[in-house]
C-alpha cells in the first residue's frame, strides 16, 4: 500500500487526506495543534452566504471517514528523501517511511502587535478579526467594560500590502471578511456606527460585490478610503483614531469604542522551517513556489513532494479545498504511475 | 491599557548605550532657550557621576536646522557632520553624543546613508580632506544625550534629594513625556523604546518616582516642526499643533511635562502664554500653566540643585507650583538674580496666565 505524509491538518490537509484515503492510499495526517481543522475552528460564519463555519468544518472532517491516521500535537522533526522514499521523524520520536509528502502547512495570522501604531496588545478594545469572530461565536460582542460598542471601526490590510512590515502582497480574504463582520455588527447592534477604513475593496469573487452593496445600503456601514495612521486611548477607555480620507483629501479623527484589525496571512513559520529543510523554493512573499504558477502549482522540484492550500499563497476556503483536491489528484497520479 | 504590551515593545527596542567616554556636541539653540540644560548635563555626568565627557569649542552646527528647513542640501550637511566626526577622531573618542534631537536624527540618517551607499561616504571623505585636510572615523556608538541620562537614571535616583511625588498626597506626579520627532520616528531602532511608545523619558520619570500619562495626542508634534514655525505665514499651524496637544492632555490633569528636544519645551512652554492671551485658557489649574522641563532640568531638580541656578526663571510658565508640590526649597526673592547677585531684570507679567 502506497503511503503519504500530509503535514498540516487544516482544511487543505484534511480534504487532501479524504481524497487520497478514498483511493486506497495510506495517509498520515500530522497536526501540530491538539485539534484538527486549522483556522476554520475559530470562525463563526462564512462569507458570502453566512454558512455556519463549524458545520462546514464538520462536513470536511466527515469526509475523512476515519480512514487517515491522524497524529495530533506533533510536528516533523526530521525529513530526508532516500531513494524513492521519504524518511520522517516526528517530535514524538515516531519514524515514518512514506512514498510522498504533501505540504499543507497553511498560514499564520499576521501578528497585529507588529503594527505598533494601532496599539494591539496595549490598548483595551483593539482586537483582531479572528478575536471578533470568536466573539460572534459566543454572541457576546462587547467592550472590555462589558458594554455594547456604539461605534466600531474596521481597519483593512493590517499586515498586508504593507512594505513597512515586509508584506507587499494582498491577503485576499480580509476585504470581504471586513464587509461580512461589519454587516454582522450592524445586524447585532443596529444603532451602532460602523466604519471600514480601506485602501481598495477587492470584491473579486461571486456575491462579494453584492455583500459590499448590502453592507452600504441595508446595513448602513460607512466605508472610508484611507489607512489609519494611529490609534490612542482616551481617558474613558475609548480609542481615538486618525486617518486620511483620501477621497475627500482631508485628515479625519474619530473616537470609537472598538477597533478591529483585519489581520492578513503570512506563511506558517513552522511550515517555512520545514520547507527550508526540504529545499522548497519560496517567493519574495515567503509563500512556497510550485514548479510554476499555472499548471504545476502543486509540484515542487523534488519528486514526490507536493504542495496544497494556503502554503502557496492566500486563498479563500473554496479555493483552498479545490487546490487540496488538485494536489491529492497529482499525488495519486504520482503514486500509481 | 495593558502595560505589559508596552513593556514588550520596550524590550524589543533597546540600544547599546556606553557607560562612559563621550564626545559631546551641543545644540544650536538650547543654550538660548533653556540655558541651564546643557551645563547641567555636563555637571551631573562629570562632577556628580564621575563620567568622562569631552567637548570642544571648535564644533559647529550639524547643519540639521538648515537641512530640515530646505536651506542646505543633504550633501552639505554630510560634510559638516564629517568635520564633527573628524573632531571626535582627533580627540580620541569613539562614542558620539548629540544634545539636539534633530542633530541625532540627522546623524542617524547620514550614518545609515553611508552604510548603504559607501560611495557617498568615500566622496564625503574626499570633500572633507580637500576642504579642511581632516580625516575621520565613524563613531562606534551614537547616542542622544537623553539616552545617556536614561542609562544613568538609577544612579541619579540613588543620589536624589527629591522624588517626583506630590508631598501632600504622597502620590506620583502625573507626567506628560514628549519625545522630539527626530529621536526615533525616522529610525525606531535608534531610540530607546522605539517610535510609537518611546521609553527614554518614561524610564527616567519612573525611576525618579513619577507616573507617565499616555494621552491621545501623545505622538503629535509639539508645534515646532520647522516649516510650520520658520515660515512666518505658517505659524498658525504651529500654534494649532500645540493647542491640540494641550486640549488632549487636559483631562488627565498633568502636573508637568518633560521633553528631550530643543524645540519641544520651547513651544510647549511659550505657546501656553499665547493660548492664554488669545483664548483666555490655561491648562494647569488655578489659572496657571503646566510647567515644561528638559530632562536635564528634571534630573537637576531631583538631585537638589537650586532651581534658579539651572535657569528655570527663563521659563514662560512658572515652575513654582511644581516645586511646591514636590517640596523643593527655593528663594522666591532670588528668582531674577543672576551670577553674583546680578539683577537680570524682572519680566512683565502676562495678563491671563498666572506666573507667580
Amino acid at each position: 500500500m502506497k503511503s503519504v505524509v500530509i503535514v498540516g491538518a487544516g482544511i487543505a490537509g484534511i480534504e487532501a487526506a479524504a481524497k487520497l484515503t478514498k483511493s486506497g492510499v495510506k495517509v498520515f495526517l500530522v497536526e501540530k495543534e491538539k485539534e484538527i481543522g486549522g483556522h476554520l475552528r475559530q470562525w463563526d460564519r462564512l462569507f458570502p452566504t453566512q454558512e455556519n463555519a463549524q458545520k462546514v468544518l464538520e462536513d470536511i472532517i466527515d469526509g475523512l471517514d476515519n480512514r487517515a491516521e491522524v497524529l495530533k500535537n506533533v510536528t516533523v522533526q526530521h525529513v530526508e528523501k532516500k531513494g524513492d522514499k521519504f524518511e520522517i521523524t516526528l517530535t514524538n520520536n515516531r519514524s515514518l517511511t512514506t512514498d510522498a509528502v504533501l505540504m499543507a502547512t497553511g498560514f499564520d495570522t499576521f501578528n497585529a502587535r507588529r503594527k505598533e501604531e494601532y496599539g494591539y496588545g496595549i490598548y483595551d478594545n483593539v482586537i483582531t478579526s479572528t478575536e471578533l469572530e470568536e466573539m460572534f461565536k459566543t454572541e457576546r460582542v462587547l467592550c472590555t467594560n462589558g458594554k455594547a460598542p456604539e461605534r466600531v471601526a474596521f481597519v483593512h490590510c493590517v499586515g498586508s500590502r504593507d512594505a513597512k512590515v515586509g508584506n507587499r502582497y494582498c491577503s485576499k480574504v480580509c476585504c470581504v471578511t471586513a464587509v461580512k463582520q461589519a454587516s454582522e455588527v450592524k445586524q447585532l447592534y443596529p444603532e451602532a456606527e460602523v466604519y471600514n477604513f480601506y485602501m481598495d475593496l477587492r470584491m473579486f469573487d461571486r456575491k462579494f460585490e453584492d455583500m459590499y452593496h448590502e453592507a452600504q445600503t441595508s446595513c448602513g456601514v460607512q466605508f472610508v478610503r484611507g489607512r489609519l495612521s494611529e490609534a490612542a486611548e482616551t481617558k474613558d477607555g475609548r480609542l481615538q483614531i486618525k486617518a486620511e480620507d483620501t477621497l475627500l483629501g482631508k485628515p479625519l479623527k474619530l473616537t470609537v469604542d472598538m477597533l478591529v484589525l483585519m489581520t492578513g496571512m503570512e506563511p506558517c513559520s513552522s511550515g517555512v522551517a520545514l520547507a527550508k529543510k526540504l529545499k522548497i523554493e519560496q517567493g519574495s512573499d515567503r509563500f512556497f513556489n510550485g514548479q510554476n504558477a499555472y499548471n504545476l502549482r502543486n509540484f515542487t522540484s523534488t519528486q514526490g513532494l507536493f504542495l496544497a492550500g494556503t502554503c502557496t499563497g492566500p486563498k479563500t476556503i473554496p479555493e483552498t479545498l479545490a487546490d487540496a483536491r488538485a494536489a491529492a489528484a497529482e499525488v495519486l497520479s504520482y503514486l500509481t504511475k | 491599557m495593558k502595560k505589559e504590551g508596552k513593556e514588550q515593545i520596550w524590550r524589543d527596542y533597546q540600544k547599546e548605550i556606553p557607560d562612559n567616554d563621550y564626545f559631546y556636541v551641543r545644540s544650536c539653540i538650547r543654550q538660548n532657550f533653556f540655558p541651564g540644560s546643557e551645563k547641567m548635563f555636563m555637571k551631573i555626568l562629570v562632577d556628580d557621576l564621575g563620567k568622562n565627557i569631552y567637548e570642544t569649542e571648535h564644533h559647529t552646527t550639524c547643519g540639521g536646522i538648515g537641512y530640515h528647513s530646505d536651506v542646505i542640501p543633504l550633501e552639505t550637511a554630510m560634510t559638516i557632520i564629517a568635520r564633527q566626526f573628524a573632531l571626535m577622531t582627533e580627540a580620541g573618542y569613539k562614542n558620539y553624543a548629540a544634545s539636539c534631537i534633530t542633530s541625532f536624527g540627522l546623524y542617524s540618517e547620514v550614518l545609515e546613508t553611508w552604510h548603504n551607499f559607501p560611495e557617498v561616504l568615500a566622496k564625503v571623505r574626499d570633500n572633507l580632506k580637500k576642504s579642511t585636510g581632516r580625516e575621520f572615523e565613524l563613531p562606534q556608538h551614537l547616542a542622544h544625550a537623553s539616552d545617556i541620562i536614561y542609562k544613568v537614571r538609577q544612579e541619579i535616583a540613588d543620589k536624589a534629594k527629591y522624588k517626583l511625588i506630590n508631598k501632600e498626597t504622597g502620590k506620583p506626579l502625573k507626567v506628560v513625556e514628549h519625545i522630539g520627532c527626530h529621536y526615533s520616528k525616522m529610525f525606531p531602532h535608534k531610540g530607546v523604546g522605539g517610535a510609537e511608545y518611546p521609553y527614554v523619558l518614561s524610564g527616567m520619570v519612573e525611576a525618579w518616582g513619577g507616573e507617565v500619562i499616555d494621552y491621545p495626542e501623545r505622538r503629535h508634534c509639539c508645534g515646532f516642526g520647522f516649516r510650520q514655525y520658520l515660515v512666518q505665514a505658517n505659524r498658525g499651524y504651529s500654534l494649532a499643533n500645540t493647542h491640540k496637544k494641550f486640549e488632549s492632555m487636559e483631562p488627565f490633569e498633568p502636573d508637568m511635562i518633560i521633553t528631550n528636544c530643543p524645540g519641544c519645551p520651547y513651544f510647549l512652554d511659550r505657546w501656553q502664554y499665547v493660548i492664554a492671551e488669545t483664548e483666555g485658557k490655561t491648562y494647569g489649574g488655578k489659572n496657571q500653566g503646566i510647567p515644561v522641563f528638559t530632562y536635564e532640568e528634571v534630573a537637576s531638580l531631583v538631585l537638589g540643585y537650586n532651581p534658579w541656578d539651572i535657569c528655570l526663571q527663563v521659563h514662560q510658565v512658572a515652575v513654582e507650583p511644581l516645586l511646591d508640590k514636590i517640596g523643593i526649597k527655593y528663594d522666591a526673592g532670588k528668582k531674577y538674580e543672576g551670577l553674583n547677585g546680578k539683577d537680570i531684570g524682572k519680566p512683565e507679567m502676562p495678563g491671563c496666565i498666572k506666573c507667580c
